[in-house]
């Protein structure tokens, strides 16, 4: 939205927004926790109202168009995009092209924990939508692996919601999110914080039913003798994200294959001319602020690559 | 007696050195700006926090609305609070900002606040 935005102001009068799902404000949505908003607003808001900020700003330029539940499945190196909408199969050529398809969250297999395959284990995404868009609480004991933010302000919310927190793993010296989650999410509620350790195994045939936890040194090696079980019901998976760049990736962007992101230089460009990415299928990003700033330079690039195309 | 804070302000996380005497807050080094030292006085003479859940829809487009604090609360009075909140149900479309519950846990002048418009289906 920040880009579509900041592409009108500078002097784009034809814009398309693909949303694939109902509503726009992606993740922000189910953020419900307040931080979002201190530099960009000067304002302390919640994920919801933050993206209604710009909710607001973009229905006031009728110029943007918005397409919900649009769901893109092919790209060409030609700017071509295929996508599905309900009872619909479109296809469109941009001139200039903003992806913003955000992050997904690394899974179990991505961090190779052993042990049964039992219902129960979710990242920590999935259960912060779960809880805050379905309503349903995915466990009553659980144990976070990893210490990202979205895990730690998870792991307040299950204690709120009446759920019982066991314990956050974190296989590295210190949090991997940021300081002020980890007192206001962990240390306030009481909430055991386990670094330099992991899950040497999960248990349990149709459910979670307890993890074996040991400690490791500084090579991320298991120190003998220091296994432990904690007895839980969940899982919930904070290991980081990886950017969402396949459908770049298939009209033949440059990825670099460490970090899943377009190699070039320069902010939000790719190897292809007209075909930004912004925000976290960027780069990930800590806080939404400087997604929306750094978002904003992308409208602006696009902006003054279509302007040289016309001379 | 000294003590160290993390403050919470925002994402920078300045470490906060206090000193305290009887009860009170009496000198603050390590924030970089005002707010460190309005956060490190309620931290230690009163501590809160801005509280955000979800109540239940009925009817609306959303299943879960989310609402928050429209100011910090008591941090004692955070599970009061949450159930509090899972007692409400809200049946009719309401605006972000809209206020559900004023003087919430009759606190003066904090009120619960929808953060979410939504709408009857």
């Amino acid at each position: 939205m920040a880009a579509a935005l900041s592409a009108y102001k500078n002097g784009v009068k034809d814009i398309l927004i693909l949303e694939r799902d109902e509503y726009l404000g992606g993740i922000l949505n189910q953020c419900i926790h307040p931080g979002f908003g201190i530099d960009y607003f000067k304002e302390i808001l919640t994920g919801p109202e933050y993206a209604r900020r710009f909710i607001n700003k973009l229905e006031q330029v009728p110029r943007i168009e918005v397409s919900l539940r649009s769901f893109v499945v092919d790209l060409t190196k030609d700017k071509v995009l295929t996508f599905l909408k309900p009872g619909s199969f479109n296809r469109i050529k941009a001139k200039a092209l903003i992806m913003a398809t955000g992050c997904r969250e690394k899974t179990r297999e991505m961090v190779h924990i052993p042990g049964t395959r039992p219902a129960g284990i979710f990242s920590a995404g999935l259960a912060q939508k779960m809880i805050n868009i379905e309503g349903l609480i995915p466990g009553k004991k659980v144990v976070i692996v990893g210490s990202g933010d979205i895990g730690l302000i998870m792991a307040r919310r299950f204690v709120l919601e009446g759920a019982q927190v066991k314990a956050v793993i974190e296989i590295q010296k210190q949090s991997q999110g940021l300081l002020r989650n980890v007192v206001q999410c962990v240390q306030d509620y009481n909430i055991p914080f386990f670094c330099q350790h992991k899950i040497s195994k999960i248990h349990g045939n149709s459910r979670v039913e307890k993890v074996s936890v040991v400690k490791v040194d500084k090579n991320f090696k298991t120190v003998a003798n220091t296994e432990f079980e904690i007895e839980c019901d969940s899982i919930l998976i904070s290991v980081g994200l990886i950017p969402e760049n396949e459908l770049i990736e298939m009209a033949g962007v440059k990825i670099d294959k460490n970090t899943n992101t377009p190699v070039y230089k320069g902010l939000n460009k790719t190897s292809i001319k007209g075909l930004f990415v912004c925000g976290n299928s960027y780069k990930v990003y800590d806080i939404v602020d400087s997604v929306s700033s750094d978002s904003e330079k992308a409208g602006q690039s696009a902006a003054e690559y279509l302007k040289r195309g016309k001379k | 007696m000294n003590k160290t804070l993390t403050c919470i302000e925002c994402p920078k996380g300045c470490i906060l050195l206090v000193k305290i005497q009887h009860e009170k807050v009496k000198e603050i080094s390590g924030n970089i700006c005002s707010k460190g030292k309005a956060y490190a006085v309620s931290e230690i003479e009163h501590p809160c926090r801005m509280l955000t859940s979800t109540v239940c829809g009925k009817g609306l487009n959303l299943r879960m609305i989310p609402v928050k604090t429209n100011a910090p609360i008591p941090k004692s009075d955070i599970f009061k609070a949450m159930k509090e909140i899972k007692k409400l149900k809200i049946r009719k479309s309401v605006c972000a900002g809209d206020i559900i519950v004023r003087n919430f846990l009759g606190l003066k002048g904090i009120n619960l606040v929808v953060a979410r418009s939504c709408s009857r289906i």
